[in-house]
């Protein structure tokens, strides 16, 4: 019995809430690994660009709200996240239009890119604390849980409670069918196989008739697509709050290095194995320690870094790996 | 008229020429082969008819055209197809995508043309599934070569196909490319294995500091003892 509590505990605070905070990293991620990956720069406005289409979605969800319209169970944010995609699609490619186009023109260098792209971020950064403000927004309606930790006592019997979000259940899918399209996408398409080989050699791409324009337009519209879903879903689960998106910056660098830049599959490893990390060192194993070790009396929570240190887990992995295997675990390209 | 005719090709990447009046002619269905010295400008020759370098003076006719102004995009539109040197495969896509890239300009069906590059090659049809990159030298070379083939290419150049491979592969590569030539596709190549190369070849230019030394038949450059004694070693 004890062993059966350790396991809801262990589900209800590590399993579930890192599985959901992993999938929008991965999403997050699969964003960043592909920009590098194409447009060969690290974004690092990609945080923002979340932030700005959540904000869209938002303000969306408030519209939808107030004409009465909503998806019952469901938040009303995902009949919006259509057009805070749309929106934040303008955006970059806006943005690619205005500023990206010319540095990839004169051939600047991928360190130049980077820090055009800071510079990006605060112009996103700034665009979106005037269209929403600074404050911490709640936008999830419809139905709060699936399963709620008293149904879940009265119906098991078990002294733990356990609790699913539907935001959780939400993400879940939503980054599974998005993830299975995007693969889907690369694999089959000829858009997306064209992708990839400009990705793998963009001299031999251009030689076969590649159009450059073409992909790294296609490349601009997945990334605010998977930006704004990541942003949302993110939201959707905790609180909006702009700063909090531009800190999900590292842990989002953190899991797209330790995949290997450049590789979809080694973002969305990452994005887990870091949602794990950060989860799992910042919690207090004392309960579970209890179940499963019951001559065991420790005197402190078993709480290996306090939750506010909770990016510092990203930043000690990013830096083994850029230390000790720079090209990542799934082989992408050295930063 | 021949079928490629670049003449008194100059020019170089900025600064000083490279190229010092360079004259390279292919015939449909020939093979000509460019030898030469280190640093004879052969690999820059080649990139001009390809139009990666821009020519200060000299023309460049494909089939009756002037395309001495055409990007090598649109060149290959025009019927170019250009294996590199180096980088010449997709790494991380299937031997398969790699043919489907080479046929990214066509809209037509070139299934056909797979069947004959796999007939060609038959190993690649074997590795079909297999990731580029993790094939030999020898295979990547003729990835290499089925890629530029897909668009069906009226003239095909080859910068040095057999450098880094063993000598029984590159013997395989050459007996591939008297095929390949014999379908009608002309061929321009580089080539570093000089004697090999000149062997299989229709035409031969011996290119000295960017200009030609010695153009003749493969056979009869062979035979010419100053060039063996110069280029070839005796």
């Amino acid at each position: 019995m004890d062993a059966v509590h350790a396991l809801v505990v262990l589900t209800n605070y590590i399993i579930i809430p890192a599985s959901a905070y992993g999938a929008q990293l991965a999403l997050g991620a699969l964003g960043v690994t592909l920009i590098y990956g194409i447009l060969r720069f690290s974004n690092f406005a990609h945080g923002d660009t979340m932030a700005f289409g959540t904000a869209i979605t938002i303000i969306v969800t408030w519209g939808l709200q107030s004409a009465g319209l909503s998806l019952g169970p469901l938040p009303t944010a995902l009949l919006a996240l259509p057009i805070g995609i749309l929106a934040t699609a303008l955006l970059v490619l806006g943005t690619d239009r205005v500023v990206y186009r010319y540095y990839r023109d004169v051939k600047a260098k991928p360190v130049t890119l980077v820090m055009v792209s800071v510079g990006v971020m605060f112009m996103m950064n700034a665009i979106t604390r005037f269209l929403i403000g600074v404050d911490d927004i709640k936008f999830a309606d419809g139905t709060r849980f699936v399963i709620s930790p008293r149904e879940f006592k009265a119906l098991t019997g078990l002294g733990e409670p356990l609790a699913f979000k539907t935001t959780q259940l939400i993400t879940l899918v939503t980054a599974a069918l998005i993830v299975i399209a995007l693969f889907w996408f690369l694999a089959k398409t000829r858009t997306g196989k064209s992708m990839r080989a400009f990705s793998d050699n963009e001299d031999l791409a251009l030689l076969s008739g590649i159009d450059p324009n073409r992909v790294v337009a296609i490349t601009w519209i997945i990334a605010a697509a998977l930006a704004t879903t990541a942003g949302v879903l993110y939201g959707l689960d905790k609180s909006f709050k702009a700063f909090n998106y531009f800190h999900l910056l590292l842990p989002m660098f953190a899991a797209a290095i330790l995949g290997g830049l450049g590789s979809p599959i080694g973002a969305i490893a990452g994005g887990f194995i870091i949602a794990f990390s950060e989860v799992g060192i910042t919690y207090a194993w004392k309960k579970v320690a209890g179940y499963l070790l019951p001559n065991f009396e420790p005197e402190g929570l078993l709480q290996l870094l306090s939750t506010e240190y909770k990016f510092a887990v990203s930043f000690i992995i990013l830096i083994a790996v850029l230390l000790f295997k720079p090209t990542g675990l799934f082989k992408g390209k050295a930063v | 008229m021949s079928f490629l005719d670049a003449s008194d090709m100059r020019g170089g990447y900025g600064g000083a020429d490279i190229l010092h009046g360079c004259t390279l002619r292919v015939e449909q269905g020939k093979i000509a082969v460019i030898v030469g010295p280190n640093g004879a400008g052969k690999s820059t020759a080649m990139k001009s008819v390809f139009g990666m370098l821009k020519l200060s003076e000299g023309s460049v006719i494909l089939d009756g055209e002037d395309i001495t102004h055409l990007t090598p995009q649109q060149r290959v539109y025009k019927g170019m197809g250009f294996v590199p040197q180096v980088n010449n495969v997709f790494p991380t896509m299937s031997v398969e995508e790699n043919l489907e890239m080479g046929a990214f300009i066509r809209d037509d069906d070139f299934q056909d043309t797979m069947t004959q590059v796999y007939d060609l090659f038959p190993i690649l049809k074997e590795k079909r599934n297999q990731n580029a990159g993790e094939l030999s030298g020898g295979q990547r070379q003729q990835v290499a070569v089925g890629r530029a083939l897909m668009t069906k290419p009226k003239l095909l150049m080859l910068d040095e196909p057999t450098a880094g491979v063993s000598p029984i592969v590159m013997d395989e590569l050459f007996d591939r490319i008297i095929e390949v030539a014999r379908t009608g596709i002309s061929i321009l190549m580089v080539e570093q294995n000089a004697r090999q190369a000149l062997e299989i070849a229709d035409t031969g230019y011996v290119l000295v500091q960017g200009a030609n030394r010695y153009t003749d038949t493969g056979e009869a450059l062979m035979a010419n003892p100053e060039v063996r004694r110069t280029f070839l070693g005796g």
